[in-house]
């Protein structure tokens, strides 16, 4: 069963910014999902889509099989939200907050007490319940709307954003508690713009970017060809077969251009021996870049 | 036994019931928690009217409609009372929640829309039924209060109260900034309501504006709350009935409507 399956999805708002172009993104139940993406790439409008707090332009979305279109409501039961900004009522105690969110989901209130108790213990705020959530650390409000999406239990959990802002103690024993969550038999999917968050958490990842989704798969295929360099040799002779080449991976492109695959830990003197042995004089060569490899490195630069 | 499909039914009710029951109970705690806003100003504004029209000048102005001035003052100070409070209720309080974003969390839950707009009402007509009680206690500080027709006196309290809490409503999603949020109040409601037979018995204006008054809408449920109290009202009451229930109807659907799409919730 998918957890959620999104197909075509469009999204232009009112000013005329394209935030996606037709997005097709699928999370199997029990994954573990990063959306990552620079800022501005359509992560927030996504999640947005799904949760019932922004209009699609066009495309399907369904959650559990539940589509948005015909079954919100037990559509949006299966959903917990963690948002990006801080939306709850700053003038109201945490305990409150969650305890009535738990009321929205239906759940009668002797219940939504318990509840309440349970993930305000969890994520560390039950000696905050009665204080004003206004008076919260940065960090607290954050758990304080993890404690809020958990409370009606949902079968996945949404988190945009959730340790933007947020020092590297706190990101640590919450990426702890997500993984826990996760094992329980959680489905989450998280946005981050912080490669070392897919690659720690995440067992699959899909890189979205200028509202498109580039690349989508398990973090470990992708974090390989991202170990990976291409480079583009010109030779000076046509070549007729290609030679063997143990332990890299080349490929012809046409009679004098040669594309080699090299691990970034190998080591290219080898290759130029080879090259030698072959009697293949090279007359240039250049790295080949692409666009994942340009996200990427922004990504890992943390320019968004 | 229940089938599945009825058991799913009945607990999608039972659910929405809750969630409606919660909205109620934040509202109320909304309006306990910031009572200096909510509660105190409208009994002292209204305790300055019994003062200033009711003793001071009331006491020159003789018999209005068959009764002392201040008799037939209270029940419009206290209607007038209702009608702003309910409206001021929601609008602040829907506005407040989508300004800080927390409308958010009833967004994203399963609540139908009817729902939030009626839970939104339903603390509308609490705090203006509690500031008209408030305000009915004050006035007994001045004169007595006797309820000729108790059914009557409130089932329009609350019909009333239901239509501003929706005008709030509709007021809150449309509004942009807490300025927004008077505007309405100040330019429509206050002038309607100062006209709408609170002070005065349109039988006192020349026939011109005593015909012009009734196309007040406010003018209907003001009479409509006195004749419960006194017994004497200047308009028919099942035209007041008839009013109230069509601005009931089409403010809800407006809502509804208002909500369905989105407007000012999602972009
Ligand atoms: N309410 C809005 N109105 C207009 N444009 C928006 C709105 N929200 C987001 N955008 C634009 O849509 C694009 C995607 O934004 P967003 O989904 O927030 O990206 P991300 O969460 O990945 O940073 C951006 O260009 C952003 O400026
Ligand atoms: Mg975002």
């Amino acid at each position: 069963m998918q957890a959620l399956s999104i197909h075509g999805l469009t999204k232009t708002y009112g000013n005329g910014v394209v935030a996606l172009k037709g997005i097709d993104f699928e999370v199997a139940q029990g994954e573990f999902t990063a959306l990552l993406g620079p800022n501005g790439a359509g992560k927030t409008t996504t999640i947005g889509i799904v949760t019932s707090l922004v209009n699609k332009t066009s495309g399907t979305v369904k959650v559990f099989d539940y589509d948005i279109d015909t079954d919100i409501e037990r559509a949006k039961s299966c959903i917990g939200l963690v948002p990006q900004e801080i939306n709850f009522n700053q003038w109201e105690k945490p305990y409150d907050i969650v305890v009535n969110q738990a009321g929205y989901y239906g759940i009668p209130r002797a219940l939504a007490k318990e509840r309440a108790e349970k993930y305000l213990r969890q994520l560390q705020l039950w000696d905050k319940r009665h204080d004003v959530s206004r008076h919260l650390s940065g960090g607290m409000k954050r758990r304080l709307m993890i404690a809020r999406a958990l409370v009606h239990e949902p079968k996945l959990l949404m988190l945009d954003e959730p340790t933007a802002g947020v020092d590297i103690e706190i990101r640590r024993s919450m990426w702890e508690f997500l993984k826990k969550i996760n094992k329980e038999g959680i489905t989450i999917i998280l946005t981050t713009h912080y490669l070392e968050e897919a690659e720690n958490l995440c067992r699959r990842v899909a890189i979205i970017d200028h509202g498109e989704i580039i690349l989508q798969g398990r973090t470990r295929d992708l974090l390989s060809k991202l170990r990976t360099e291409t480079f583009v040799l010109n030779l000076r002779h046509p070549l007729g077969a290609l030679p063997p080449f143990d332990g890299y991976a080349v490929t012809q492109v046409d009679d004098t251009t040669l594309e080699v695959e090299i691990d970034k830990s190998q080591n290219v003197n080898a290759l130029f021996g080879l090259l030698s042995q072959n009697d293949i004089q090279v007359m240039s060569m250049r790295n080949k870049v692409n666009r994942l490899e340009e996200l990427f490195v922004r990504l890992i630069e943390g320019k968004g | 036994m229940l089938s599945p499909k009825e058991f799913m039914h009945t607990s999608r009710l039972n659910e929405n019931w809750i969630g409606f029951k919660t909205i109620v109970i934040k509202e109320t705690m909304r309006i306990a928690r910031i009572w200096i806003q909510t509660l105190v100003p409208p009994v002292i504004q209204m305790t300055l009217y019994f003062l200033i029209f009711g003793a001071f000048i009331g006491s020159r102005v003789g018999k209005m409609g068959g009764y002392s001035y201040m008799e037939f003052l209270a029940p419009g100070l206290i209607m007038m009372s209702v009608i702003n409070n309910s409206y001021a209720n929601v609008v602040s309080s829907f506005f407040g929640a989508r300004f800080a974003r927390h409308v958010e969390e009833l967004q994203v839950s399963p609540m139908p829309n009817s729902l939030i707009i009626l839970g939104f009402v339903v603390g509308g007509v609490i705090r203006g039924l509690a500031v008209g009680i408030l305000v009915a206690a004050v006035a007994l500080l001045f004169t007595h209060l006797h309820i000729a027709h108790p059914l009557i006196t409130l089932s329009v309290v609350i019909l009333t109260a239901v239509v501003f809490a929706l005008g709030g409503f509709i007021n809150a999603v449309f509004a942009k900034n807490f300025d927004d949020v008077t505007i309405i109040p100040t330019f429509v409601l206050t002038p309607l309501t100062y006209l709408g037979g609170v002070f005065y018995s349109i039988s006192l204006l020349p026939h011109l504006w005593a015909n012009v008054s009734k196309v007040n809408p406010i003018l209907y449920m003001v009479n409509a709350f006195r004749y419960g109290i006194l017994g004497v009202s200047d308009i028919g009451i099942g035209v007041a009935y008839g009013i109230i229930v069509l601005f009931i109807v089409v403010l809800f659907a407006v809502c509804e409507w208002l909500m369905y799409k989105g407007v000012g919730l999602r972009s």
